[in-house]
């Protein structure tokens, strides 16, 4: 093979294998480093300790009609309220079209006599007031968030403010009909 | 310039092998810097110093500190009580951090005002920038560490910013966090890169050094560098002005370590972080209230993009925006010394970062300074439109329009001038 020749009939295949070689050679790098690198990346995701901690079990007995309770789930506050009768015809009453994130209160509920929610505002993660008996509740009788003035409803769904979404309803199943198990 | 010739054997054995003696002398010894700098040309090595201070300060803060969240709290107490001077080195590490943003704005506002941004400054500028990020994540991460109410409720409300962007939110600040609140994984991972950044940060200010001694410092006529007349050695002129500023800027600094440490923080932070009780009131650290104001003031919804991730974009682009001000200033002199025009709108631009500020502080239904009717959120609003407009509309206009003063021939002259005229 002559290197002095410079045709380019003969210069072509040389130059396109020397071209893939590279192309090639820097692909494998490029996704060589991503697949080292993601091994750290994903060592910053929830760890298997934490993961496993990701239910909790509630006892609903001692929880009276209009009383509501906060509970530890996955580190953050689950709220849990017996509502009453009034609270759960305002929670039906409301047109759908004029919620911001329109949602029915049956689609929130298991059972209509029970609201439980994630407590934590989608606006910042604020924990809202209006659990604890005294604390102010908001314009609409739920909760209200006093980093930046978001008030929900009887269902918890976001009423007026900045937060884009209803308070989150986490995944939970009754075990009997006076326990929960969230998560 | 050559190299000097050292006369001491070690040091011109050292040298010829690693010419390290040569290049410190080249920068911190015949610099030549313009003769007319002001003593706005201190905060640069001011905030040099603070770095260092509180790299210092850090590192044996750590040797006491323990970063878990059953400990993190009564270990900075501890470190407040028990330990020797424990009090005085995380007094001067919390100040620290307040210094080191004063001495920054006031470095950047120099920048503004003088034009040292523009060409051929842009990369110097870009670092500065940089650096100017950097430090904002170093504070905040920093400010978890004590693990109290506003370090803990300041960490769930900045990390939950990211769940603004649509799809990928969650997620990521599922991974922020290593977990679905602020907890332990959260607290410990920034304790490594409060730890990590500090360094970065000092990387950087390298390369803000090294891009400044290649183009040369500004001044305030904004002229360039034309003869040897127009410049003196940075030694001795600069360093003996430079630590005479050092001498007047300690008395500040070590008044607030002394006689008003927890001036500038939050009582709460006092108070052991509760994952089941947000605190009334949550403020950022002073240096952060114009950037929380600009966050909040977008309450409204633009294009169906919804008001939380419009505060945030908002809110990024505050900075970022600084990024493209060398293209978007479209005048040809730099210094507003020149520009009579403009010199009221950087005032005007420095007005309105201290009133954002000061909205930052307030809750956004009181009213501002108690002028009724006038609400802080409206005034936020204002502000914030104003902070977008004199970088898009008044730095590329009044540029264009406005009619310069004459500038001086040289750097030289103005000062004889100047000397002539006193």
């Amino acid at each position: 093979m002559s290197q002095t020749v410079h045709s380019s009939g003969d210069h072509q295949p040389d130059e396109n294998r020397r071209d893939f070689l590279t192309l090639a050679t820097t692909a494998v790098g490029v996704v060589g480093t991503g697949v080292a690198l993601w091994p750290f990346v994903d060592s910053m995701n929830p760890s298997k300790d934490v993961l496993a901690l990701a239910s909790v079990e509630v006892n609903l007995a001692n929880i009276a009609v209009g009383q509501a309770v906060k509970v530890m789930w996955r580190g953050k506050p689950v709220f849990i309220r017996h509502r009453t009768e009034r609270e759960i015809n305002e929670a039906n009453e409301v047109a759908l079209n004029e919620l911001v994130d329109p949602q029915a209160d049956d689609a929130r509920v298991e059972k209509k006599e029970w609201l439980i929610v994630v407590g934590v505002c989608t606006h910042l993660g604020c924990i809202p007031m209006g659990t604890a008996t005294g604390e102010a509740r908001g314009d609409y009788d739920g909760w209200y968030c006093p980093c930046h003035g978001s008030h929900y409803d009887t269902s918890g769904r976001i009423r007026r403010g900045p937060a884009p979404k209803n308070l989150e309803v986490p995944t939970y199943t009754f075990l009997t009909d006076t326990s929960v198990r969230i998560g | 310039m050559s190299a000097p010739q050292w006369n001491n054997k070690v040091v011109k054995w050292v040298d010829d092998r690693l010419p390290v003696i040569s290049m410190l002398h080249h920068s911190a010894y015949e610099y030549p810097t313009p003769k007319n700098l002001s003593y706005m040309w201190n905060f640069g090595s001011l905030a040099g110093f603070v770095l260092v201070t509180m790299i210092l300060t850090g590192i044996f803060l750590v040797m006491n500190y323990t970063p878990h969240t059953s400990m993190a709290f009564e270990s900075v107490e501890r470190i407040m009580r028990d330990v020797n001077h424990g009090w005085l080195i995380r007094y001067i590490h919390m100040n620290g951090a307040s210094m080191f943003f004063i001495c920054v704005f006031i470095h950047i506002f120099r920048g503004l005002y003088y034009g040292s941004y523009k060409a051929p400054r842009e990369m110097l500028w870009w670092i500065g920038i940089l650096i100017l990020l950097a430090m904002m994540a170093t504070a905040f991460m920093g400010y978890v560490l004590p693990w109290g109410q506003m370090s803990f409720w300041g960490a769930t409300v900045i990390t939950n910013l990211f769940s603004a962007f649509p799809i990928i939110g969650d997620p990521l600040v599922t991974w922020l966090w290593g977990g679905f609140s602020v907890d332990n994984p959260t607290l410990n991972r920034f304790f490594s890169l409060h730890y990590l950044m500090p360094f970065v940060i000092l990387g950087l200010v390298v390369l803000h050094v090294w891009a400044l001694h290649s183009v040369r410092s500004n001044n305030p006529t904004g002229v360039e560098i034309k003869t040897p007349q127009d410049s003196i050695p940075f030694h001795p002129y600069y360093t003996i002005k430079d630590l005479f500023g050092l001498g007047v800027f300690l008395i500040f600094f070590c008044a607030f370590v002394f006689f008003a440490p927890d001036y500038l923080g939050h009582p709460d932070n006092y108070i052991p972080a509760n994952p089941l009780v947000t605190p009334p009131h949550i403020v950022p650290e002073w240096y952060f209230l114009p950037f929380y104001a600009i966050l909040r003031s977008i309450d409204f919804t633009i294009l169906g993009i919804p008001a939380k991730l419009l505060g945030v974009l908002a809110m990024f682009a505050s900075i970022v925006i600084l990024f493209v001000i060398p293209w978007l200033d479209t005048s040809k002199v730099r210094s507003s010394k020149f520009r009579p025009v403009y010199k009221w709108f950087f005032w005007l631009f420095v007005i309105d970062t201290f009133i954002l500020g000061y909205c930052g502080a307030k809750a956004p239904d009181d009213y501002f300074m108690g002028i009724p009717g006038l609400k802080v959120i409206v005034m936020g609003q204002l502000s914030t439109l104003y902070y977008f407009v004199h970088f898009l509309v008044v730095m590329p206009l009044v540029g264009k329009l406005e009619r310069t003063k004459p500038l001086p021939a040289s750097i030289s002259e103005s000062v004889l001038k100047e000397g002539a005229n006193a």
